[in-house]
């Protein structure tokens, strides 16, 4: 629980800590360095990863295309995961591995609603607008079972979501008679790829949109203090008024509603769904996002744009090894490699080692010296 | 008052999740579809005198998770549809993904002593207890869908489909297109799977034989759709040519052409890309009959009527004429599709 909280280092500027030293004890210099290396490599390795061009898609309007956009497109469900799942843990000191089976079921409402409870529709049967709040409120319910089995029966995180983890995708089969619906209707997909005369994929505009919310809820609300609070020490934030329980239960409704907007893009992607295959593994991937922006896993101090660079150097890795074409079979074995370096690295205790690594060089240069 | 508001959600959340299991869940016997009277196989059940003494005849499936594919959505509910009591049986249904707990329901199926276990395996190892109990308990074994390493003697018959066949069949309907080069992006189902090997042999074979195949991309999307679309897209991205995407299932070969749509690549009947799928999907064919596909591999899901035929001929005394069967299946292309081909096999 009790997280190693060094905040008053990192922003008091002891004299004589050089730039270097300040640097790696920064949060974000984890997901930063990832980001800036795998740049270089793909800068090194081949320039034109970067290329960005105007392509014009089927129905006629100019897209950006390039790997890059890719990036920042493919990344948006993961990003806003990322954010909610940041709060949670916050909160609970937990992960919620229940998102990707939560992905469904909101996927799998959405899909219900304005498809009118055919299996093919042509065209939407209901308001858009009405479809995804209606997801984002059963999406949200499902968070609060979630949050009320940790915060209220203080199951372990872990466990708790476990239940949905399990019956989640046989819950979403169930909201559609187990047939996989499919909408046809073009205004649907405008989420999830782009709207008519705007060159830049919609889940961007989304993404960018759910990270201005935030940033002002946490600006101008006190969420951000209380979570905090709460994950560092539940009863020394009750006794100064704040209800832990409650504030547990509310991230993770907060969880709720993001995994329904990133649903609510995954599907508006294709205009349909699989629901043992929608966002399958995506839990892990979002809990990844966290603990790469050099967020402890045990609750506490938290940095939301830690969590967003994280999820960005996710996508940005994956991207990279689809176009260096790793053999399939071995892709994940890649993936691995990388993470566990950059696991590893944002260990505090790495992490400080390498902070005085610099120290100790120059001390053994001056004892060298001396001699 | 918090609280009873939160035992309440909570109870609220239970009981969903408990209806669900008994809609959806394992082992619910009798079948929910009431919909199902299979007018498709009647004709072969008024010549037998079904049987004998009128007793209904005890089945046990076990398949894979519906919700795993189209495909499988359309397997599943067609055994469902076929093995109802109108139809004489008493059927038990189950399943699952994960082959160990298929086989300790198999293992409880035999027990209860169905007469007959239909089993589509999920994996093709493993089955070698349930089979020897199976014969000693007198129950009798048809596997459908997908085969299992044994004997041929431990099961009765086997209605399958022919992957490698398939695999086959698509290779050839591509190399009867007479490009002058094939740059392929090939887009793998789920490793190790027997409809991904089959699918993927036949094209492995083919590109390592002929000089003006190549792969742009080969990579597993895992059957799923975005998957398969982030594929294509870094391969857009890239700026590789390519000219044919042989996707391994319908979906990913949807993702496939998302990707090709938002770069304004043109694809299908007169496009510049060859789009090539498989299964049996009825808007894929749909798809293959605007031209906006070329290729579909169908796969067809529909044994039930079948392995039905086969249960009662070995009711009335009359062993299947082979054992292993294969589903008659074929490719379609869009030259040659027409509507009474979707109509018929279109799931």
């Amino acid at each position: 629980m009790m997280a190693p909280v060094k905040t008053p280092e990192t922003k008091v500027r002891q004299p004589g800590e050089s730039l270097f030293r300040r640097l790696v004890r920064q949060q974000l210099f984890i997901p930063f360095a990832a980001l800036a290396l795998l740049v270089i490599f793909n800068l090194v390795a081949d320039p034109s990863f970067f290329a960005v061009s105007v392509k014009e898609n089927s129905l006629g309007n100019p897209v950006l295309s390039g790997n890059i956009i890719s990036v920042l497109d493919n990344a948006s469900e993961l990003v806003i995961l990322a954010i909610g799942m940041t709060l949670v843990t916050a909160s609970s000191g937990g992960q919620d591995i229940s998102v990707g089976a939560a992905m469904a079921i909101a996927g799998s409402v959405i899909l219900r609603l304005v498809c009118g409870g055919q299996v093919t529709a042509d065209t939407m049967q209901m308001n858009l607008i009405l479809a995804v709040l209606i997801g984002m409120a059963v999406s949200a319910l499902f968070g609060a079972f979630n949050g009320t089995l940790v915060a209220y029966f203080k199951i372990q995180p872990m466990v708790a979501t476990l239940i949905l983890y399990t019956a989640g995708r046989s819950i979403a089969a169930w909201i559609n008679n187990n047939q996989l619906p499919i909408i046809n209707d073009l205004d649907f997909k405008y989420a999830g790829t782009f709207l008519p005369g705007i060159p830049v994929p919609t889940p961007i505009f989304i993404t960018a949109f759910v990270i201005l919310v935030f940033w002002l809820v946490l600006k101008f609300t006190t969420l951000g203090l209380y979570t905090q609070s709460v994950g560092i020490n539940p009863s020394s934030s009750r006794l100064n008024g704040v209800n832990p329980r409650m504030v547990k239960l509310l991230t993770y409704v907060i969880l709720g509603v993001c995994v329904a907007v990133a649903g609510f893009i995954r599907v508006s992607r294709s205009g349909s769904i699989n629901y043992s295959r929608i966002a399958e593994n995506i839990e892990m991937d979002a809990i990844l996002a966290v603990a790469l922006g050099g967020n402890a896993l045990s609750g506490g101090r938290f940095n939301i744009y830690g969590s967003i660079l994280g999820a960005y150097v996710i996508q940005f890795l994956t991207t990279t090894l689809y176009k260096y074409e790793v053999p399939s079979t071995a892709l994940p074995a890649y993936k691995a490699v990388v993470v566990i370096l950059l696991v590893v690295l944002s260990a505090p205790v790495v992490r400080s080692r390498m902070a005085n690594l610099r120290f100790q060089l120059k001390a053994d240069k001056i004892a060298k010296e001396a001699k | 008052m918090k609280k009873v508001f939160c035992l309440l959600l909570t109870l609220c959340m239970v009981l969903s999740l408990a209806a669900c299991g008994g809609g959806n869940g394992g082992g619910d016997s009798a079948p929910a579809d009431s919909g199902g009277s299979a007018p498709a196989d009647t004709g072969s059940d008024a010549q037998e005198p079904a049987d004998a003494s009128g007793e209904l005849i005890t089945v046990g499936v076990i398949n894979n998770d519906p919700n795993e594919s189209g495909y499988r959505t359309a397997n599943d509910a067609a055994m469902r549809a076929t093995f109802t009591e109108e139809n004489g049986y008493k059927a038990t249904f189950y399943n699952n993904n994960d082959a160990a707990q298929q086989i300790a329901t198999a293992q409880q199926m035999v027990q209860d002593e169905v007469d007959f276990l239909l089993l589509s395996p999920a994996s093709t190892t493993g089955w070698d207890t349930v089979l020897q109990d199976a014969q000693a308990a007198g129950t009798q074994i048809i596997l459908f869908d997908r085969m299992l390493e044994a004997d041929e003697s431990m099961y009765v018959a086997a209605v399958v489909s022919d992957m490698p066949a398939e695999g086959a069949t698509a290779v050839e309907w591509l190399a009867a297109q007479g490009l002058d080069e094939y740059n392929i992006i090939h887009i793998q189902g789920h490793m190790g799977s027997d409809a991904q090997l089959g699918r993927t042999g036949a094209l492995d074979e083919k590109v390592a034989a002929e000089g003006n195949w190549n792969y742009v991309t080969q990579q597993t999307a895992d059957w799923d759709e975005a998957t398969a679309r982030t594929i294509t897209q870094s391969v857009i991205d890239s700026g590789k040519p390519f000219n044919v995407i042989y996707a391994e299932n319908n979906g990913m070969a949807r993702g496939a052409v998302a990707a090709l749509d938002a770069a304004g690549i043109t694809h299908g009947k007169d496009g510049d890309v060859i789009v090539m799928g498989f299964d049996s999907d009825k808007w894929a064919f749909e798809a293959v009959l605007e031209g906006s596909w070329n290729y579909m591999g169908l796969c067809n899901p529909l044994q039930a009527d079948t392995v039905d035929g086969i249960i009662k001929d070995l009711a009335a005394g009359k062993q299947p004429a082979q054992k292993i069967i294969y589903t008659p299946e074929q490719g379609f292309d869009c030259d040659t599709l027409t509507q009474a081909d979707v109509d018929t096999y279109g799931t």
